[in-house]
């Protein structure tokens, strides 16, 4: 076991130094685009004599390098710095942002992860099947719409006048968990309903591949039921790349959603960022690009522990 | 790319059209005949607004405030010194009255006293010096700084503030209306652009940028009974077209402030609908840099301003809900608007004609362009180029993007796209936007006559010489300016119909001239 934690440490450090590199790209990206925060937040009432007062309040007229190090020095100590617009701390305008998001993701996941690993294990088992070919075209036609479209789709079906659920994910007046759950289901499920193709078909792929495996057959031949063979037999060893894939969709759950909360008027990270780049509010952006970054880094190394874990062969390693 | 296009069963697009453009220009219409209660004015119920902007990015300096979120909400829980009627009338607010000296250079406001803000603090004087002095000085980064300028001086003489400014205004109390300047408790001579204390209407409980506000009744609003009926208003930003006309139909919320035009037949159909175009001083421009060839020929101006058609545009870009402009910044609404110009309209001959005027047969042109400018922006270059073939214009269009548009192109390229809100007085519009030197002077125009004129009518008292002054600038701006106004497009709300509102309805602003909050009641 122990090599585990070490690759834990050194996956850790090797994440630290991958959001450093990040912070540094997002960095120089932010100054790439045209125009700067002061002429972004002004906009059309922009002149040159407040654009430049406004730059020189917030530091802005420092060369490049200065505000790098300077924005960093205060991350490395827990400070990201306020929002260059309301002057509202990052954290504060970041924390319950993320807070919904990582929500919606969970809930879109509880939903996604067993019905794409059922449905994946189901047509491996009866494959080639109408309900293999079914499962997968619907499947591939949800995943083929925009999720905007997808979206609006599910308005008109089950919201709308008289609808089943809202059309609105409005979260204002501390509604309870269960209230949360009604009101987030038409974004949880069009979120569902992007995922699924891909965790779906790679578990069946990943379980088909090994059925031709000499074990399966030598299983097969001992008289045991096709689901005993597929579930006990064959996805334990199909677990790696299943487990991966999760990992990347659930990633995107976190980060690939702002156009589900656009339309659902949902307060997730999505927006922030976008309207944080538009106005260029560069603490902001390095703050949910972070998280972002974070994800992906964490949910990699989940993905590779568990999938080390799921092989006898590599936690028992000589 | 509305869902909603998925419902249409065949209503046709041009009788919507037809029927929209008869009815474009009224100031307030109820379609499908849905009566309008003239009840009285009645205390209760919870308003529930979506708006179309709002972003995360929005802060409380007032300073600041450019979307109609900011805007909106500023309305419902401040007061400012001068509140502009719903016929364009001044009206006292936090100042009780003023008074200006023969050549309108030295304006006397006197105060309100007991105006409570929701702190229990009532304003003082020092509180109206400190929330102007906020925008002045070189370390402001206001948006009104520009128009506040005119200042030079203020005094406090107990409860009266006297402004002496540089040159004589007759219109300064219309300045004071701007949005930019609510009357915010200071301390020290300082406001606090982090609080969100006023002493308007509504006490905001809860504010989340980008995403909504919550406000309860300011139980001690100095306008007592005769204003803002509603316990509470919940704002919503709802960026999202589709989502926001879903919002209102199923009832979420009972007021959205921009319907999207491309469906409004479909929100139409719903039942308990009521659509409210608002015609008023908004327009959408496409300024030329005067100082560029060939837009310094004044000739080529002309050219392309016959080479526009503007009936197409009012159809097609604003479906209706709009006017032709004549190329002049003033609104058919406005006090000194010139009933006497002729309107200009498509004639491609023409366009040649002033074309051929320039030494020229033909001539091309690109005008870089952004749906960030108007909405519907490109598309109205396309059909500008169409429209301007005919007259020997080859117009090329260079869709830009809407990102850093303000920025990078608009003031920077020869040939843009532009819009305006409208100013609630004439002076304001030409002295932002066409004055000499202004810093929003998109066309970077200049004519002598028009500057003389613009200093003249300002600090004129006498109304018949205002007029006359305002009419031949107006003629000048048409004639010789360099842009072209083809369109003033109507603020189209929606809302269902418990919500009611006076006989007349604010053209100033949307949503009531941003002030429903304080002027509507549930029915």
């Amino acid at each position: 076991m122990s090599h585990i934690w070490s690759m834990i440490g050194k996956r850790l450090a090797l994440g630290l130094l991958t959001l450093f590199i990040v912070s540094v790209l997002i960095f120089l990206a932010t100054e790439l685009l045209p125009g700067d925060f002061a002429e972004e937040f002004l906009g059309q009432s922009a002149t040159e004599e407040t654009v430049a007062a406004l730059r020189r309040e917030l530091g802005l007229d420092q060369p490049m390098h200065i505000r790098y190090i300077d924005w960093l020095t205060g991350a490395l100590q827990g400070d990201f710095g306020n929002s260059l617009s309301n002057r509202r701390p990052v954290s504060e305008l970041i924390g319950g942002r993320f807070g919904n998001t990582l929500f919606l993701a969970a809930y879109a996941a509880a939903i996604a992860v067993p019905l794409s690993l059922a449905l994946g294990i189901l047509a491996a088992l009866y494959r080639n099947s109408f309900f293999d070919r079914f499962a997968n075209a619907a499947a591939l036609t949800a995943i083929s719409f925009p999720e905007f479209f997808l979206a609006y789709i599910l308005i008109v079906w089950l919201a709308g006048a008289g609808g089943l659920f809202p059309s609105m994910a409005n979260l204002r007046g501390d509604p309870s968990f269960g209230d949360m759950l009604y009101r987030t289901f038409l974004p949880a499920l069009t979120m569902t309903l992007v995922v699924t193709a891909h965790m779906m078909r790679m578990t069946r792929a990943a379980i088909i591949n090994l059925l031709a495996s000499p074990y399966i057959e030598m299983a097969r031949l001992k008289g045991m039921s096709p689901m005993r063979v597929v579930v006990k037999h064959a996805l334990p060893n199909a677990l790696a790349p299943i487990i991966n894939v999760i990992a990347l969709n659930l990633a995107y759950l976190i980060t690939g959603v702002v156009l589900v909360e656009v339309v659902f008027v949902y307060p997730g990270l999505g927006q922030l960022m976008v309207d944080s780049v538009a106005s260029r509010d560069m603490p902001v952006v390095q703050g949910v690009a972070l998280i972002f970054a974070a994800a992906y880094v964490l949910l990699n190394l989940t993905a590779d522990v568990l999938a080390t874990l799921s092989n006898p062969r590599l936690v028992h390693r000589r | 790319m509305s869902s909603n296009k998925f419902m249409s069963s065949g209503v046709s697009r041009r009788g919507v059209l037809k029927g929209a453009s008869a009815i474009g220009g009224a100031a307030l219409l109820t379609p499908m005949g849905t009566p309008m209660a003239r009840a009285q004015a009645m205390r209760g119920g919870t308003l529930r607004v979506g708006m179309a902007h709002g972003s995360t990015t929005d802060s409380l300096d007032p300073g600041s405030w450019e979307n109609d979120f900011s805007i909106f909400l500023a309305h419902s829980s401040n007061n400012y010194l001068v509140e502009i009627g719903q016929d364009g009338s001044l009206i006292p607010e936090v100042a009780e009255g003023w008074e200006a000296s023969p050549d309108a250079r030295v304006w006397t406001f006197t105060i309100r006293s007991g105006v409570q803000y929701h702190s229990g603090r009532t304003v003082t004087a020092e509180d109206v010096v400190a929330s102007i002095n906020h925008h002045l000085g070189d370390d402001s980064t206001s948006a009104a700084k520009p128009i506040l300028e005119v200042i030079t001086e203020m005094t406090i003489d107990g409860m009266n503030v006297v402004f002496t400014l540089a040159d004589g205004n007759a219109d300064f109390p219309f300045v004071l209306s701007d949005y930019h300047v609510p009357i915010l408790p200071s301390n020290n001579g300082e406001i606090d652009v982090t609080s969100t204390d006023g002493c308007g209407p509504y006490v905001i409980d809860q504010l989340e940028q980008g995403v909504g506000a919550s406000l309860t009744r300011h139980d001690g609003y100095w306008k007592g009974d005769s204003r803002a009926h509603f316990d509470g208003v919940e704002i919503l930003a709802i960026h999202d077209a589709a989502a926001r006309q879903n919002a209102l139909i199923s009832g979420e919320v009972d007021y959205i402030d921009t319907v999207d035009l491309n469906t409004v037949h479909l929100l139409q159909r719903a039942p308990g609908m009521v659509i409210f175009p608002v015609t008023g001083n908004q327009h959408y421009g496409l300024p030329m840099d005067s100082r560029q060839a060939p837009y310094s020929d004044n000739n080529v101006r002309m050219a392309l301003k016959y080479a526009i058609d503007r009936e197409q545009m009012v159809d097609t870009i604003l479906n209706g809900f709009g006017s032709v402009g004549n190329d002049h910044p003033i609104g058919p609404g406005q006090r000194y608007f010139n009933t006497e110009l002729e309107q200009k309209s498509y004639d491609p001959d023409r366009a040649r004609y002033y074309l051929q005027q320039s030494g020229l047969d033909s001539i091309d042109l690109e005008i870089n362009i952004a749906d960030a400018a108007f909405s519907g922006a490109v598309d109205a270059a396309v059909l500008f180029s169409e429209s301007a073939a005919a007259g020997g214009i080859n117009l090329t269009v260079s869709r830009e993007p809407n990102d850093g548009y303000w920025s990078n192109v608009w003031m920077q390229k020869p040939f843009v796209g532009t819009y305006w809100g409208g100013r609630p007085v004439e002076d304001l519009m030409f002295t932002t936007a066409y004055a000499e030197g202004a810093s929003w002077n998109e066309s970077y125009w200049s004519h002598e006559r028009f500057n003389e004129l613009l200093v003249a009518a300002r600090a004129e008292l006498n109304d018949d010489l205002r007029r006359e002054m305002y009419f031949e600038m107006q003629q000048i701006v048409s004639d010789e300016g360099s842009t072209i106004i083809p369109m003033f497009a109507a603020y189209v709300g929606a809302h269902n119909d418990t919500l009611m509102h006076g006989d007349e309805i604010a053209t100033n602003w949307a949503n009531d001239g941003h002030r429903m909050t304080e002027r509507w009641w549930f029915g």
